[in-house]
C-alpha cells in the first residue's frame, strides 16, 4: 500500500514537472512570437515612407474624399457604370479564361503526377517539380515580362494567371486523384482502353465534382488577381482604375465608380461560387444516398 | 411477369433518357468551352497581337538574361576610348586598364575572337577585319559622315550603311560608327561582376584565390566588397526579400490576431445576439470584398509607399478571410468536450482555454500557415504597386528595359523565396499539429 502511494506521488511530481516544462516552452514561444511581431512592425514602420502613427488619423481622408465626390456627382454614376462595363467584362473574361485553361492543363499535369494514373510513371517527380515551379511563380512576374514583349492588353494577364493557376490547381487536383479509386482504371485497361479513354471514362466521373469546386474557388481568387494585374498595365478594370486615380483631386468620381463595380463583382462572384460549390457537394451526397 | 415487363420497359426508357442526357453533356460541354474560347480569341484580338508581337524585344530579353556585353567606345571628338561592361558607369574599366582582348596604345586593337579584329586607328579611322569577307573601313568626320568602304559593292544584310551611320552585326559582336562615336560590343555568356565589381581588388582573383585571402584575414573586406557590389546590389536585394517576407508575416499574423476575437463574435454557438453576429459577418464580407488592391491604394495615401502599407493591406483583407474561416471552425466544435470541462467545475475562461482552443488550433494553424505562403506571393505583387520589397526592385529593373539579367536574377530569387516559404510553412504545420495531437 505504502509502495503504491509513493508511486502515485512520483507520478504526480513527474506530471507536474512535465506541465511546468510545457508551460515554459509555450511561454518562450509566445515571447519569441511577440518579439518578432513588435520588432517586425518597428522595422516595417521605419522603412515606410510615412510613419504608422502619423498616418493613422489620415486613413479615412482618402476614402472620405472619394466617397464625398461620388455623392456629390451621384447623377454621373450610372453613366460611369455603363462606361466601365466593357473593361469590367474584360477583367472577368481574363479571370474566367485563365481559370479554364489553367484547370484543363492542371487536369493533365495532375494525372501525369499521380501514381497509378501517370502515363509515364518514371516522370512523376518531373511533373511534380514542374507544378511546384508554376505554383511558386507570382502572376506579376510573367505579366510584366509579357507586357514588355507584346505590349499591354489582356493576353499577358491571361497567360500569367493561367500559368500560376495550373500549378495551384494541379496540386489540389492531384490530392483529389490520390483519393480516387483505381479499380475503374484497371477495369478499362483490361478491356484495352488507351490512356486518354482510361482517364476520361475511369477517373473523370469520380473526380469532376471536386475539380469543379476547386476551380470555382480559384475563379474567385483570379478575379482579384486580374484586377491587380490590370493596375500594372494588363488591361481591364484595374487599368481604368489607375487612369482614374491619376486624374487627381476633384475627379475621383470615376475611381469611386470603379471601386464600387469591383467590390460588387467580387461579392457577386464569391456568393455565386459558394452557392454552386455547396450544390456540388450537396448533389454528391444525394447521389450516394440514392 | 407483366409487372417485371413493365418495369424493364420503364427502366429501359429511363436509362435511355439518361444516356441521351450524358451524350448531350459530353458533346455540349466541350462545344460550350470551345465557343467561349473562340469568343475570347476574337475579343482579346489574338491575331492582332501576333502581328504586334515585338520579336526583337523578346530576343533582346532572352539573350540579355544569360549574357552580357562589353562596350568599347571612342568619342570621335576627343579621341578618348572608354571600356565599360553593359556600357554602365558602374561597370567601367578605369583609365588605362582594359580586358586582355583589347590592346590600348596609339592604335586600339579589339580582338573579337574567331579572327574578327577591329582597329581604332589615328584620326578617327576604323577598320574591321572579317574572315571570309574582307576588311571594312570607315573614316568618320563631322563634315562628311562616316565614309564607309566595303570590300564588295553590295552590302550583305548584316551590314547597314548610310551616310551618317554604319552598323555591322556579326556572330561575335557589333560595330556601330556614327559621326561622333565609334562603338564595339562584344558578347559574353554569364552574369559578369556578380561577385565583385572592377574597382574591387578581388575581381578576377578566382574562387580559390578569394578563399585563400579570406583565410589570410581579409574576410570582412571581401564580404564588404561583395555586399556593396554596385552592379548587383546584393545588400538591397537581401533587404527587399526580407521586406517582402516581413509584409507577409506581419500581415498574416496580424490578421489572425485580429480575426480570432471577431470570429467568436460571428460564430453561432458563441455569440448569443443575432445583430452582433450579422454585423461582424458583414464586416468580414466587406474586408474581403474590397480587394487588397483597393486597400493598398487607400492605405498608400495615408502611410506612403513601403512595407508597412503592404503589411496593413494584407492584414485587413485577410482579417475578413480568417474571420470567416475561423468562425466556421468555431461553429463545428464538439460541445461534448466543453460540457466535460464544465462538469469538472471550470469557469468560462477555462472552458474556452481547455474545451474550445485545443479543438480549433489545428484548423486555425493550418489555415494561417497556408496563407503565410500565399501571402508571400501577394506581398511581391503588392510591393510592385505600393513600392516595397522585391516587387519594387523587379518593376524598377523592368522599367530600364535593359537590365534583363537583373530581372532574371530577381525572378529566380522570387521563385526560390516562395518555394522556401512553402516548404517552411508545410514543415511548421506538420511539426505544430503533430505536437498538438501527442501533447494536449
Amino acid at each position: 500500500m505504502a509502495d503504491l502511494t509513493s508511486g502515485v506521488d512520483e507520478m504526480r511530481a513527474d506530471y507536474l514537472a512535465l506541465t511546468r516544462r510545457k508551460r515554459m516552452m509555450d511561454g518562450i514561444l509566445l515571447a519569441i512570437f511577440v518579439a518578432l511581431m513588435v520588432s517586425g512592425f518597428m522595422i516595417a514602420d521605419d522603412r515606410n515612407a510615412g510613419g504608422f502613427w502619423d498616418g493613422l488619423h489620415r486613413v479615412f481622408d482618402f476614402p472620405k474624399e472619394v466617397l464625398g465626390e461620388a455623392v456629390e456627382k451621384v447623377g454621373a454614376m450610372p453613366a460611369h457604370f455603363v462606361n466601365f462595363l466593357p473593361s469590367l467584362l474584360e477583367t472577368i473574361n481574363i479571370a474566367a479564361v485563365s481559370t479554364l485553361l489553367g484547370a484543363m492543363l492542371a487536369m493533365v499535369l495532375s494525372m501525369m503526377s499521380t501514381r497509378g494514373m501517370a502515363k509515364w510513371p518514371r516522370l512523376i517527380p518531373l511533373f511534380r517539380r514542374i507544378m511546384d515551379i508554376m505554383r511558386a511563380m507570382p502572376e506579376i512576374v510573367i505579366a510584366l515580362v509579357l507586357i514588355f514583349v507584346m505590349g499591354g492588353g489582356p493576353v499577358p494577364a491571361m497567360v500569367a494567371i493561367a500559368f500560376h493557376t495550373t500549378g495551384a490547381l494541379g496540386k489540389l487536383f492531384s490530392e483529389v486523384n490520390e483519393n480516387a479509386s483505381l479499380k475503374p482504371v484497371e477495369g478499362l485497361q483490361s478491356v484495352g482502353a488507351n490512356w486518354t479513354q482510361r482517364m476520361i471514362l475511369g477517373v473523370m466521373p469520380q473526380v469532376s465534382p471536386n475539380y469543379l469546386s476547386y476551380a470555382l474557388l480559384r475563379l474567385e481568387v483570379n478575379i482579384r488577381a486580374s484586377a491587380i494585374l490590370g493596375f500594372v498595365g494588363a488591361g481591364g478594370i484595374g487599368y481604368e482604375l489607375r487612369n482614374a486615380m491619376s486624374w487627381g483631386k476633384g475627379q475621383y468620381d470615376e475611381a469611386a465608380a470603379i471601386f464600387l463595380l469591383l467590390f460588387g463583382t467580387i461579392i457577386v462572384v464569391d456568393q455565386m461560387s459558394s452557392v454552386l460549390r455547396d450544390r456540388l457537394t450537396h448533389g454528391k451526397k444525394e447521389k450516394v444516398s440514392a | 411477369m407483366t409487372m417485371t415487363a413493365i418495369d424493364t420497359a420503364t427502366l429501359k426508357q429511363q436509362s435511355e433518357a439518361l444516356f441521351q442526357r450524358k451524350r448531350l453533356m459530353s458533346v455540349g460541354l466541350p462545344t460550350l468551352v470551345l465557343a467561349y474560347l473562340v469568343y475570347i480569341f476574337f475579343s482579346f484580338d489574338i491575331l492582332g497581337l501576333v502581328q504586334k508581337l515585338e520579336a526583337d524585344n523578346a530576343r533582346a530579353l532572352v539573350a540579355d538574361s544569360y549574357s552580357y556585353k562589353t562596350h568599347v567606345e571612342r568619342d570621335n571628338r576627343s579621341g578618348a576610348v572608354n571600356i565599360a561592361i553593359e556600357g554602365e558607369r558602374k561597370g567601367a574599366y578605369s583609365e588605362g586598364t582594359a580586358p586582355e582582348w583589347v590592346t590600348l596604345g596609339e592604335e586600339t586593337v579589339i580582338d573579337l575572337g574567331e579572327g574578327h579584329v577591329v582597329t581604332y586607328g589615328a584620326e578617327n579611322f576604323v577598320s574591321y577585319e572579317i574572315p571570309g569577307y574582307g576588311r571594312i573601313t570607315a573614316q568618320p568626320s563631322r563634315s562628311q559622315g562616316v565614309q564607309a568602304q566595303l570590300p564588295m559593292d553590295d552590302a550583305p544584310d548584316w551590314i547597314n550603311v548610310s551616310k551618317n551611320r554604319m552598323t555591322v552585326t556579326t556572330d561575335v559582336g557589333r560595330l556601330t560608327v556614327t559621326r561622333n562615336r565609334t562603338e564595339v560590343f562584344r558578347y559574353f555568356t554569364g552574369w559578369e561582376l556578380f561577385f565583385f565589381t572592377l574597382d574591387s581588388p578581388y575581381h578576377g582573383v578566382g574562387f580559390g584565390g578569394v578563399m585563400a585571402r579570406a583565410l589570410g584575414g581579409e574576410a570582412s573586406d571581401i564580404w564588404q566588397d561583395f555586399w556593396t557590389n554596385k552592379m548587383w546590389r546584393h545588400q538591397d536585394v537581401a533587404w527587399a526579400i526580407f521586406e517582402t517576407i516581413l509584409m507577409a508575416f506581419l500581415g498574416t499574423m496580424g490578421a489572425a490576431i485580429m480575426a480570432l476575437p471577431l470570429a467568436f463574435m460571428a460564430a453561432r454557438n458563441f455569440s448569443p445576439f443575432t445583430i452582433v453576429r450579422q454585423v461582424t459577418r458583414r464586416f468580414f464580407d466587406f474586408f474581403r470584398g474590397v480587394d487588397a488592391l483597393i486597400w493598398t491604394i487607400v492605405l498608400a495615401r495615408a502611410f506612403g509607399p513601403g512595407p508597412l502599407t503592404g503589411a496593413l493591406a494584407i492584414l485587413i483583407t485577410d482579417t475578413g478571410t480568417f474571420g470567416k474561416v475561423f468562425s466556421e471552425a468555431l461553429e463545428n466544435v464538439d460541445e461534448k468536450q466543453i460540457e466535460g470541462i464544465q462538469s469538472t467545475g471550470a469557469n468560462p475562461v477555462q472552458r474556452y482555454r481547455f474545451g474550445v482552443i485545443p479543438q480549433v488550433t489545428p484548423v486555425l494553424l493550418s489555415q494561417i500557415l497556408y496563407f503565410l505562403e500565399s501571402n508571400t506571393r501577394s506581398a511581391t505583387v503588392i510591393g510592385a504597386i505600393t513600392g516595397g520589397g522585391i516587387g519594387l526592385l523587379l518593376t524598377q529593373a523592368m522599367i530600364t528595359q535593359k537590365d534583363w539579367e537583373e530581372v532574371a536574377y530577381y525572378i529566380i530569387l522570387i521563385i526560390l523565396m516562395v518555394m522556401i516559404m512553402d516548404w517552411f510553412s508545410g514543415w511548421l504545420r506538420r511539426k505544430l499539429i503533430k505536437g498538438d495531437e501527442s501533447g494536449r
